[in-house]
């Protein structure tokens, strides 16, 4: 309404930044004080569903973690049990070790595969733009789609690996149907979809890579090797922190590639600690366990996540006065 | 990763030069050797290991499935059907599945723009008592594991009658953490003299928002959209505990359903694997580039 009143107004792409400041010193009382709470009209939907849907739920969780509850009954106030009932849990402990296994198996693998492929496509072959696409793609494939995926080419009997394995003369594999194999093979598919991330966050920071350091080092005699030891790898440390970080919070909150493969199969040698926490809250409707175990996992975790952001800080900062 | 650090304009990954080496001399004794750079010997191979899935999930789903289980089976079908297509369509809901999802999507884009750069805006650029707690806040959440929420947001949802509906798989996706820090970056980076000139023209401050600044988030507006469009079509996990009833099942639910119910029907599975996942890819191809800015910049939320 305003907007028809006011005579027709320049551009604001051609107003002269500087002839705006003057009056903005001086608006009226009202608009200011309308702005004052016009603010939190703004903010305030958008705030009302994240923090209604996490804040809110993350302290009825603690509270749930406190109690013996299966969702009908009334809830029975038990205390720390829940929390004492975790550290002699034996299932719980062999969820972790599987946690722990597909973790180091995924962890270092998308770190060095997605060093490796930036390094790959960050030059000017030709056709380098479709391997990039090819790599990147399967970033799309949902959980549900990587798990019939994974069941079918690592059948036994006609999956496609095996299919390979038998033309080339080496023994057939049990694959999913091994507990010895079946978390390596959730570890090769979820690198399948997750090394187009690790992928493209180091393709972003090798163009931060300063052209000029990169160049000097070559005019000083170093070869492709040495460069990238030398200046290109330390330039990727913090990225390289990064992502160990962040792959390693998704890696021990592995629950959906596990249900659509193997659902914690076989003999549980792949029930990963979110597995189980499914399982005893929405199997067994344990919802007081449960949440007990999902603070758990996330006090371990975020301690973890401090203590090595802080190792990682100090030690950068020693290289910096070491300098 | 300071919260500070503007988010989205980095160069496109395709100007890329290559920064390790223009080739040294080895390398360019090689290339004598070879008619072609000696990395496409590691890339294409590579490439094609990537792609295998891809293209044994398109072929399954044509293969007749009388061919599937023979022993020893050929690399590729000797021919081809639509019959697992046939079969799908006429036997499972999975129109009415993906219509479920499209919804589920549809509303989870549109609200996230609407929301999240209402929010993103407000804490940009606005002052009010209590924005830098409720920016903190938010960004508290940033670092709460989905399965912490699980168990109470089922409750929660239980009470209020959104179990077994789709619902309860569209309210988490109204908004997002991410998506009003993305935003709250974005705006932060854009020149104030733009907006005040509108203010002097006497706008007022939601017709600045509408006509001089959301035109000109453009491109923090598409991350933000394949963001939400990638976790809402895929999300499995939170459908799979809140909807139990298949007239609510999303697109992944129903797939997975099929994992139980036609385990051994490869063709039906391929195809329904198809559809569901159909969209995305093609949607990829066509804009590559958002996708790859969307990955980097969920990447630098840290």
């Amino acid at each position: 309404m305003s907007a028809t009143a006011t005579p027709p107004r320049p551009s604001p792409v051609e107003t002269p930044g500087g002839a705006g400041r003057a009056p903005r010193e001086r608006p009226s009382r009202g608009r200011r004080l309308g702005s004052r709470v016009g603010g939190w009209g703004f903010v305030a939907p958008a705030l009302v569903i994240v923090l209604g849907l996490s804040i809110f739920p993350a302290v009825w969780a603690l509270l749930l973690s406190l109690q013996e509850w299966d969702g009908f009954s009334t809830p029975e106030f038990v205390g720390g049990d829940n929390y004492a009932e975790l550290v002699g849990d034996a299932d719980l402990g062999s969820a972790v070790v599987h946690t722990v296994v597909y973790t180091a198996l995924f962890v270092p693998a998308v770190v060095l595969v997605g060093l490796f492929l930036a390094v790959a496509l960050n030059r000017s072959v030709r056709f380098v733009g479709l391997y990039r696409t090819a790599i990147f793609v399967p970033f799309v494939a949902s959980a549900a789609a990587t798990g019939i995926l994974t069941t079918y080419l690592f059948n036994p009997q006609f999956g496609l690996m095996n299919n390979v394995l038998r033309v080339l003369h080496l023994p057939q594999q049990g694959w999913l149907e091994d507990p010895h194999q079946a978390m390596v093979v959730i570890a090769i598919m979820s690198l399948w979809g997750q090394a187009a991330f690790t992928t493209v966050i180091y393709l972003a920071a090798l163009q931060d890579v300063p052209g000029d350091v990169v160049e000097a080092a070559r005019i000083d005699g170093a070869g492709p090797w040495q460069v990238f030891l030398a200046v290109v790898w330390p330039q990727l440390r913090p990225v390289t922190t990064f992502v160990a970080i962040y792959m390693t919070l998704q890696a021990v909150q592995l629950f959906d590639l596990v249900y659509t493969t193997t659902r914690g199969g076989p003999l549980n040698a792949t029930e990963t600690i979110v597995y189980y926490l499914w399982q005893t809250a929405f199997r067994e409707l344990d919802f007081g366990y449960g949440s007990a175990v999902a603070y758990g996992l996330f006090f371990v975790t975020l301690l973890a996540t401090v203590v090595v952001t802080l190792q990682q800080r100090r030690a950068a900062a020693r290289e910096e006065r070491a300098r | 990763m300071s919260v500070d650090a503007p988010v989205l304009p980095r160069r496109p990954l395709d100007t890329a030069e290559a920064v390790t080496s223009p080739p040294s001399r080895p390398a360019r004794a090689r290339r004598r050797r070879l008619p072609f750079s000696a990395w496409h010997l590691l890339l294409l191979p590579v490439a094609v290991v990537f792609l295998v899935p891809f293209v044994e999930m398109f072929l399954t789903s044509l293969t007749p499935e009388s061919e599937i289980n023979t022993f020893p089976r050929p690399f590729f079908p000797t021919s081809l059907t639509t019959a697992g297509y046939e079969r799908l369509f006429a036997e499972s809901d999975i129109l009415h599945w993906l219509a479920n999802t499209a919804v589920v999507s549809a509303v989870a884009i549109a609200s996230h723009l609407v929301l999240c750069s209402l929010a993103g805006y407000g804490f940009a650029r606005l002052r009010f008592p209590g924005r830098d707690i409720g920016f903190l806040a938010v960004l508290a959440t940033i670092m709460i594991p989905t399965q912490l929420l699980m168990i109470p947001t089922y409750v929660l949802f239980a009470r209020v009658g959104l179990i077994d509906t789709l619902g309860a798989a569209i309210v988490p996706w109204l908004a997002s953490a991410f998506g009003i820090f993305l935003m709250r970056q974005f705006f932060l980076s854009l020149p104030v003299e733009l907006e005040e000139a509108g203010m002097i023209d006497g706008c007022t401050r939601v017709q600045v928002f509408f006509r001089i600044v959301l035109p000109l988030a453009r491109p923090a507006l598409a991350t933000l959209a394949i963001f939400t469009l990638l976790g809402s079509w895929n999300d499995l996990v939170w459908p799979l505990i809140a909807i139990n009833d298949d007239q609510a099942f999303t697109l992944q639910l129903g797939l997975t359903n099929f994992q139980g119910n036609r385990r051994t029907d490869w063709s039906l599975l391929m195809a329904g694997n198809v559809v569901a996942t159909l969209p995305l890819i093609a949607f990829f191809l066509v804009a590559q580039k958002q996708f790859v800015a969307t990955m980097t910049s969920s990447g630098l939320k840290g």
